[in-house]
């Protein structure tokens, strides 16, 4: 009896340390996967938005990720200011408005690509479609796409750094944290 | 310690420390396999055939190719293709037999479905199997990753978003995986890691555990006969080698599957000599371009079907259908309810059911290959419900089926 409790100190005594040694190896395994420093801190793009011509798509990079800027002309912010949803979409910049977001389908990540004559995005991989603000309009996409974090800084937009205009446009669900 | 004597050979000598002759008659001429077979049978050794030739094709290839985004296209397609002296026919062959093997094992599935091997003391053969599947399919998926090509990068991109799992937006699920928030240099690290050690583990681990899950139950046969291969072995030992239902493995059953294997070699060596390009996607000798998506993302030819299953739906919906479609095989077995373990002409329903099944299969393969447009979505859309229909009605089925 007093053998066979011994045993079984042992044997959970054992098993403690090999369980805790296990969750231990697992976490090591785990952050090793994790994304470097070096990936994570990757900067931020600056963006000098006096550059850019109405209805003509830019792609720029962030993040090892195309963005989209498409400078609106005034009769695609007329069209915009129809609709609240595609309106809440812009970026305003002393008098312009700009679209800026990410340039990956919300369905599996191709990019969409743009059409000046329709004013809207086509994904050739499923078929999904956007328009001018790159707000869904055909499945599967769930959603629009995805604008990134931006702050306004004159006539520069900060990519990666998070200003009060993305702050409303997280809280008003106007997109996803990127 | 056993006692050893002086060795009369070097037979002996290895006799006496390693039981040569012991493992030989467990391992080979004591392994019985019914007569009562056909070259489907050899489909088994045609597929261990085929990794050995993966494998050594796959160790040529290693001593040059370079996992790294800068160096891993032109390591590929120049040092490989150009430079090594024969680098193109270990390209060739792991090329080919990547994509050969993916046939032979949906031959090999589809005999073991028809024949009704997966059941009554053989589901773990099955189960094993499907694991092995899964295995191949992950290894594919990770080596279509290291040319580092549009198709690669894409595949890539596409296929580690499947597990944001859609509206649950598990992002930061997709950047671990990948090490990077799109794929990169700790993407394609990893992934070769995977390719060259960890997947191969496993694979060669479950090979170990398919065919040992083979031992007790034995080979199925042409009619699903339970044979009594203790009475059968014995009569086969004693001389009467006619009238016993069982060969043995080595050298009997060996010189029939080596004679599948040497047909089916001839046909793979034309293949890697005139016909290679069909494993060679045109769009992946365009170096990896984060920047711009290829006009049409398709899979290689054995992933289509289940592709398709994803394609026709809304994301969630979509991702949901195509889980269903990655295990519901594994559940053959359970999902049979018939207790009949014979070919499926012999079966009522399960009959048709075999046969649409693999149909269906066939339609999904070709309609993931073209554009999702008109009227090749509808075609896509009720195959892929049917395919799903079939699963649900199939234990409904085969309870009615009456016990042959």
């Amino acid at each position: 009896m007093k053998n066979s409790s011994r045993r079984g100190f042992m044997g959970k005594a054992f098993g403690a340390v090999a369980g805790v040694g296990a969750v231990a190896s697992l976490y090591a395994m785990k952050r090793s996967w994790d994304p470097l420093p070096s990936v994570k801190a990757a900067g931020f793009t600056t963006l000098d938005m006096s550059a850019y011509q109405d209805n003509e798509l830019v792609t720029e990079k962030w993040r090892g990720k195309p963005i989209f800027v498409l400078k609106q002309s005034p009769d695609m912010v007329k069209k915009a200011q129809g609709n609240p949803k595609d309106m809440n979409r812009l970026i305003k910049i002393d008098n312009d408005y700009f679209m800026v977001c990410v340039g990956l389908c919300t369905h599996l990540g191709c990019i969409p690509g743009y059409r000046p004559d329709t004013q809207d995005f086509l994904c050739a991989c499923h078929g999904g479609m956007y328009d001018f603000t790159a707000e869904v309009t055909k499945a599967p996409p769930p959603r629009g796409l995805d604008i990134p974090p931006f702050k306004i800084d004159g006539k520069k937009l900060v990519l990666g750094e998070t200003g009060p205009e993305y702050e409303k446009m997280l809280a008003d669900g106007t997109t996803l944290k990127v | 310690m056993a006692h050893f004597t002086k060795a009369t050979s070097l037979h002996d000598w290895l006799n006496q420390r390693l039981a040569v002759d012991t493992l030989r008659r467990v391992l080979a001429t004591e392994y019985w396999i019914p007569k009562n077979i056909n070259f489907l049978w050899a489909m088994g050794m045609v597929l261990a055939i085929t990794f050995g030739l993966l494998l050594i094709s796959g160790i040529f290839l290693l001593m040059y190719y370079q996992p790294n985004v800068n160096l891993a296209f032109d390591s590929v397609n120049y040092t490989i293709m150009q430079e090594v002296g024969y680098g193109w026919l270990w390209r060739h062959v792991h090329g080919v037999a990547a994509s050969v093997v993916f046939l032979i094992i949906y031959i090999h599935m589809f005999t073991g479905i028809y024949y009704g091997s997966y059941k009554q003391g053989r589901e773990m053969i099955w189960l094993s199997g499907m694991l092995l599947f899964v295995a191949f399919s992950a290894e594919a998926f990770s080596g279509y990753m290291l040319p580092w090509g549009q198709m690669s990068y894409w595949a890539g991109m596409v296929i580690t978003n499947l597990f944001s799992g859609g509206s649950l937006h598990a992002d930061g699920l997709v950047e671990w995986i990948r090490g990077d928030y799109v794929p990169g240099q700790a993407f394609l690290n990893r992934f070769f890691m995977l390719h060259v050690l960890l997947i191969p583990l496993a694979i060669l681990g479950l090979i170990g555990l398919h065919f040992g899950a083979l031992r007790i139950p034995h080979v199925n046969n042409q009619d699903g006969e339970e044979i009594d291969f203790e009475a059968e072995a014995a009569k086969y030992k004693a001389g009467d080698k006619a009238n016993s239902k069982v060969i043995a493995f080595v050298n009997d059953f060996m010189s029939k599957d080596m004679m599948v294997v040497g047909i089916y070699l001839i046909f793979f060596f034309y293949l890697v000599f005139y016909h290679y390009d069909f494993a060679m996607d045109p769009v992946n000798f365009d170096p990896a371009d984060g920047l711009k998506t290829p006009a049409h993302i398709y899979p290689e030819w054995y992933f289509l079907w289940s592709y398709e299953i994803l394609r026709p739906f809304s994301t969630n919906v979509g991702l949901i259908a195509f889980a269903f479609a990655q295990v519901i095989f594994f559940l053959l077995p359970f999902l049979d309810k018939s207790p009949n373990a014979v070919p499926a002409s012999r079966r009522g329903l399960f009959k048709y059911w075999f046969w649409a099944m693999l149909i269906d299969m066939i339609i999904l393969t070709a309609m993931g290959k073209v554009p999702p447009s008109g009227i090749f979505s509808t075609i896509g859309l009720y195959a892929a419900l049917t395919f799903i229909g079939l699963w649900i009605i199939l234990p409904f089925i085969t309870k009615l089926e009456k016990k042959a």
